[in-house]
């Protein structure tokens, strides 16, 4: 390659900037493909990212998982700090799964490894995924501190100069309930950035550059430019957003207020309730991720994440409130209430910028993990065995203010939903429903996206415990500007058994575990609905006649003649 | 030795049909626009046309090889049959809830697409299979015949039947199959365990029910178009490609039609494979550039990459999971929006961005002077100096530079103080570096590192970018081979006979079976066998077997090819060894003290293919005539140079041009640029290399 230019055409440095956004893509199809646990694997609850020599993140991929964004773009910054600049080498990998410091539960683990050109550190690779277990209570609320909740990974090396350290892989396979699993996903996690490093290096070479000094400011300038740009062409003004949901020991009130100003936007979550005694408390790392997702989705969505496009986007919570939760608060279920975050503020930001973002929808996934093992109170069978398995499904998100909402799909998080076949590959449980759940929807002149039922139960032989984490149980999503409240969530035993949202349950031999998952809510006056789209809505089932005749004022006949139509295929 | 067969390639594309005979005399071939209504005239059109130009009877053809993307349009354009969807109780509504995520992160009025089947055409049975093909729930036959003459009355022309894990265990499948036989004679049916017998049930589903749902379609086109051939009188046997690369039946296919899909590009990569082999290449990367999309493939060995699972009709921007995953054997490609239509502009951070929006053929890109006022990829290329606008598709399309200039400016330059050149350039490097980057995604997916590969370029736009793509990827040498305008069609003639089977059961190596395993792969091997050994009844069939192997609790398995030897005395060590081995490739170390597991099992039976014969090397012959300099923009170091003008007539084989070069023809121009060389080999085909390749 020819000696480095003086001055880089702007060409090249709109292709480098390209080039990065690849590299990071690459980095995380390359985590999807080695990881072991199904949460990476299937469903795609992992982040990567690039940064540059100071840690300030230049470019992400695009996962699934939001709440890592933010979370990410600080996380290197803590790595630097604690690891010591100065100490660093070629071949070293640093991780941890601090909450505080990572990106807010002890399932995350987030691998850091410093990129060495010619010598010189010129930036990192971060990378992060959700591992099925760490030890401790297993994933789910029941934990009364962060101590009970899994092994604890401080800020350190996994690796220094290329050595795996032995003893650390000693202590966390002696603490987890899959050690095969987890130490393989430390290996992934390490590769991916290895593969992320690999392909930067290639491309300094090939455009001669000595550092990322150049392309940095390039890409961060550009993107402040532009975000800032957004900011300042929406209307000023104050709002405030609320939001009451379940909670575990008492219901949960979020607030937030919403300013929006010439040049940032800030979020403040003062007012909010106090952490709860069990495990859904959500370090302000999260609660920060999850805000400014939604205030990018609404205002600026197609500026890609990095430390100069989040900068603009303040969020703060005072100490002791449930979204800026202290140590040793338990937090493995933060998700639960950081995914109820945007629907917090987009209630507030619909009163400065109407007809913008949607209604309320399901919010948290709803997600839960089954413990199965050999039957109790009989002769178990040969060959029964135990096994943890995690599945995570969805609600119906909100009605938009010119579209329905979307049925069985997650907002804010992107993960995606395990096959039945797969799950069923893993352990004994059996799967015996997963289908969409009719009337759901809540009413409007958008409809909201349907929930769905799923039936669980285990193989002939088994019992198990199933950790619900479930929410929306007695405060289903309120709709918008005359649009009506989507379904709740409910869950009971077959046997009429009622059951907790959240929390671990036994189920015993023979008993299937009933849940129907919250529907969205609408957007606006039912009475204003497209009659086609209440008759498609009736055909195809997604409504009932009851609910075509309440909802919507469907006469009798109207009704049967749909209903004919249907029967006609 | 009998005289050498005569042979007939045809492929439907969107807008052309390809057609192309080789005769003991050479070959002959036409484009055909395509004729939607009733496809099968186009061809017939084609034929008189090919025939006339060779002086060959039609009745002399011994065979025909046809591809299409029917079957693909059918489901874009949802022009299926009328399709009833049979599944188990509790899961209606799998093709619909599809991943439960959003394929795009930032949009909060995402819509996704509609499902194949809407729900009301979805029906259940109470049944139930265990992952290990135990069975939960018996099916009751009673109960499949209220429900079969409940869809009889609905009047469905096609059934799909998709039960949960039959895959392992089709016995459901085939008593619901068999009642549909009897109690609606006249409609077809598709079950997923015969369609796509893999585990992952939204994919497998989704699969039949394509299948289902194209079949009525393809059956009476496929009919129709055997009777008009014969009418013809060719009446000799037509085969068709398959989407995994090779060739089978009428008959199969009609049976099997979702297995046409994307056939046409499948042809192209067996035309790249087979250029590779005469040449002598063990690495290659086709690129195919057309007006709206690229395509690019690895070959190794001569054998294009396959997969097992792919996506069709992707409805938001090429964007991955925004389509239909089907999962078959397949010619594994990277399809991006990116050829010379599509269109450019600047977004928010001041960043161009390139596609998928395309201009298509009207208005056409700027230079067309049809009312186009965006900047296309061709406008660049033409502002570049890449294109001859006055000679432009043999001259019959004039094209304004000034019109491509004006657009440049107003999308590109004005916005970031750009004169039209580096706009152009600024454009052309966008479209560039995405191309290589889904080159380069793949190729990291595969575990392959592109710089000891040679490229392989064919389609209107390739060789405008081929050799700037590979300057990009630090590939060496680019062949531009000759007929790379119907190359699909001439793919066809080159494909082998195939079929491949493969079934999900899962293996513990630590529980490894070997008269089990070799009692599969015989199984198989008689399936896959008797669909080939219908194509031809006395050709010898060979059989490539492979295990799709990962760690256990790993989601992604990586295909590791068995010799006919291992296959035939399977054990577990020499498994073992293969799997650590491809995973280091792929991935860099292997995952100490893990038990591995076998997933998928995958026979493929063929026939060999046309063994291609290696060229001779042809003596240089010294420089190629020029019919003078053009100015033509160098991208690499971002200066303008004097390129020499040379005519593709004149690069006999041996002759040279030093770059900067253009080498013109009437389909298209091959761009040489500073860095490189080109020489003509003896099959005229163009060999574009870094000066320091060449001897």
């Amino acid at each position: 390659m020819n000696a480095a230019k003086p001055e880089r055409s702007q060409v090249a440095h709109q292709v480098m900037w390209n080039r990065m956004i690849s590299i990071v893509e690459e980095q995380a199809q390359a985590l999807v493909r080695t990881a072991f646990s199904t949460s990476v694997r299937e469903a795609g609850d992992l982040s990567a990212g690039v940064y540059d020599a100071s840690g300030r993140m230049l470019a992400q991929a695009v996962t699934g998982t939001p709440g890592h964004v933010n979370a990410m773009a600080d996380a290197v910054g803590h790595f630097i700090r604690r690891i010591g600049r100065d100490t660093m080498e070629e071949g070293d990998v640093y991780l941890t799964n601090d909450p505080w410091e990572g990106t807010g539960h002890l399932h995350d683990i987030t691998v850091v490894s410093p990129s060495f050109h010619e010598g010189r550190l010129i930036g990192f690779f971060a990378c992060t995924a959700h591992v099925t277990d760490v030890g401790g209570r297993g994933f789910g609320v029941d934990a009364n501190s962060v101590y009970e909740e899994g092994l604890y990974i401080p800020i350190m090396r996994f690796a220094t100069r290329g050595e795996v350290d032995r003893t650390l892989l000693a202590i966390v396979r002696g603490n987890v309930r899959e050690p095969d699993q987890l130490v393989g996903d430390l290996y992934a996690l390490a590769t991916c950035n290895e593969i992320g490093h690999r392909r930067l290096i290639e491309m300094m070479r090939e455009f001669g550059l000595a550092d990322l000094a150049g392309i940095s400011d390039f890409i961060l300038t550009n993107s402040r430019r532009a975000t800032l740009e957004r900011i300042a062409a929406l209307p000023p003004g104050s709002a405030e957003g609320h939001m009451r949901i379940d909670g575990y020991s008492t219901p949960i009130d979020l607030r937030v207020k919403v300013t929006i100003e010439a040049d940032r936007i800030l979020s403040d979550w003062s007012g909010t309730s106090g952490p709860d005694p069990k495990g859904i408390n959500v370090p302000l790392v999260y609660t920060k991720a999850y805000s400014c997702y939604a205030l990018k989705c609404a205002i600026a969505p197609e500026i890609p994440n990095n430390a100069a496009s989040l900068e603009p986007f303040e969020i703060t919570a005072p100490e002791n409130t449930i979204v800026n939760a202290r140590h040793p608060a338990p937090v493995a279920l933060r998700h639960v209430i950081g995914h109820m975050v945007p629907d917090t503020v987009y209630d507030a930001l619909d009163r400065l910028l109407p007809d913008l973002v949607p209604a309320e929808g399901a919010g948290s996934l709803c997600n839960f993990q089954v413990s199965l093992r050999p039957r109790t109170d009989a002769a178990a069978p040969d060959g029964a065995r135990r096994a943890e398995v995690l599945t995570f499904n969805s609600g119906g998100s909100g009605a938009r203010p010119t579209l329905d909402g979307m049925n069985a799909t997650a907002f804010p998080s992107g993960v995606m939903t395990m096959p039945v076949e797969a799950t069923e590959q893993v352990g004994p449980v059996l799967i015996w429903r997963k289908e969409l759940r009719p009337d759901s929807g809540g009413a409007g002149r958008q409809r909201g996206g349907l929930g769905q039922f799923m039936d669980v139960g285990a193989r002939e032989g088994h019992e198990f415990d199933i950790s619900a984490m479930l929410d929306r149980v007695d405060h289903p999503a309120r709709g918008r500007r005359g649009g009506q409240s989507g379904a709740p969530t409910i869950i009971a035993r077959d046997d009429g058994v009622p059951m907790r949202g959240k929390g671990r349950q036994f189920v015993p031999h023979g008993r299937i575990v009933r849940m129907a998952f919250p529907g969205g809510a609408g957007y606006g006056d039912p009475a204003a609905r497209d009659r086609a789209a209440i008759a498609r809505d009736l055909a195809l089932g997604y409504i009932s006649a009851d609910y075509a005749r309440a909802q919507h004022g469907l006469e009798d006949q109207e009704i049967a003649e749909i209903l004919a139509g249907r029967e006609r295929g | 030795m009998p005289p050498p067969p005569i042979r007939l390639g045809v492929d439907i594309g969107g807008t052309f049909t390809d057609v192309v005979l080789e005769h003991p005399g050479g070959r002959a071939s036409t484009k055909v626009l395509t004729t939607y209504a009733a496809p099968e005239d186009a061809i017939i059109e084609g034929l008189h046309r090919v025939c006339a130009e060779a002086g060959v009877a039609a009745g002399a053809i011994s065979q025909i090889i046809h591809g299409t993307t029917l079957a693909t349009n059918a489901l874009i354009e949802r022009r299926g049959a009328r399709t009833a969807l049979i599944t188990t109780q509790g899961f209606r509504d799998v093709i619909e809830m599809r991943t439960e995520s959003r394929f795009e992160q930032y949009d909060l009025n995402l819509t996704l697409p509609e499902p194949l089947l809407p729900r009301n055409r979805r029906y259940t049975v109470a049944e139930r299979m265990d992952a290990q093909g135990g069975v939960l729930i018996p099916l009751d036959r009673g109960a499949v015949e209220a429900l079969v003459d409940e869809l009889a009355r609905a009047g469905y022309e096609s059934v799909a039947v998709g039960l949960l894990h039959s895959y392992v265990n089709d016995a459901h499948e085939r008593l619901i199959a068999e009642v549909l036989a009897e109690r609606m004679p006249d409609a077809m049916v598709s079950i997923s365990s015969e369609v796509s017998p893999q585990m992952r049930e939204y994919e497998r589903f989704n699969t039949t029910i394509a299948n289902a749902y194209i079949k009525p379609l393809m059956k009476s086109y496929l009919g129709r178009l055997r009777a008009r051939l014969a009418a013809e009188g060719a009446g000799c046997p037509v085969f068709l490609m398959h989407s995994g690369g090779g060739i089978m039946s009428l008959e199969s296919a009609a049976e099997f039609p979702v297995r046409l899909v994307e056939s046409g590009p499948a042809g192209g990569a067996i035309f790249a494979a087979d250029i590779a082999a005469r040449h002598g290449l063990d690495r290659v990367l086709s690129f195919d550039m057309g007006g709206t999309t690229a395509k690019i493939c690895l070959i190794r060995g001569g054998m294009p990459k396959t997969a097992r699972v792919f996506e069709v009709a992707r409805t938001y921007r090429f964007k991955k999971g925004s389509g239909m995953p089907i999962s078959i054997p397949v010619i594994d490609m990277v399809e991006i929006g990116a050829g010379g239509g599509s269109l450019a502009h600047v977004d928010s951070m001041g960043q161009i961005r390139v596609g998928p929006e395309s201009a298509g053929s009207e208005p056409g890109p700027a230079c067309y002077g049809r009312g186009g006022d965006r900047p296309a990829v061709t406008d660049a290329d033409l502002v570049l100096g890449k294109l001859d606008p006055g000679n432009f598709a043999g001259g019959s399309i004039p094209l304004d530079p000034d019109a491509s200039r004006a657009a440049l400016d107003a999308a590109i330059g004005d916005r970031l103080g750009m004169d039209a050149t580096e706009a152009a350039w600024g454009l052309a490097e966008v479209v560039d570096e995405n191309m290589a980057n889904a080159a380069r995604v793949h190729a990291v997916e595969n575990g392959e590192d592109l710089s000891d590969y040679t490229m392989i370029a064919f389609g209107g736009a390739a060789p405008l970018h081929a050799a700037r793509l590979c300057e990009k990827l630090g590939i060496d040498r680019c062949l531009v081979p000759e007929g790379a305008g119907v190359g699909s069609a001439i793919g066809f003639l080159r494909a082998p006979f195939s079929f491949e089977a493969n079934r999900s059961v899962f293996m513990r190596m630590s529980e490894f079976d070997a008269g089990f395993v070799r009692t599969l792969f015989a199984e198989m091997e008689s399936e896959a066998t008797a669909f080939v050994r219908s194509c031809d009844a006395a050709v010898e069939i060979r059989s490539d077997h492979k295990v799709y192997m990962r760690y256990s609790g790993q989601g992604w398995e990586i295909p590791v090819a068995l010799t006919p030897e291992q296959a035939a005395a399977p054990d577990a060590a020499t498994f073992l060894d293969l799997f650590e081995a491809d995973y280091t490739t792929l991935f860099g170390r292997p995952v100490a003290g893990m038990e591995v597991e076998i997933v998928v099992w995958s026979v493929n039976a063929h026939t060999d293919a046309a063994i291609a014969e290696r060229l001779g090397e042809v003596a240089p012959a010294g420089d190629a005539a020029s019919g003078g300099r053009r100015d033509l923009f160098d991208p690499a170091s971002g200066t303008r140079t004097q390129a020499a003008i040379v005519a593709r007539r004149d690069m006999a084989p041996g002759r040279a041009a030093q770059g900067p070069a253009v080498v013109t023809e009437a389909e298209t121009t091959v761009i040489v640029p500073r860095s490189r060389e080109v020489f003509a080999h003896s099959d005229g085909t163009l060999d574009v290399r870094t000066k320091e390749t060449a001897r």
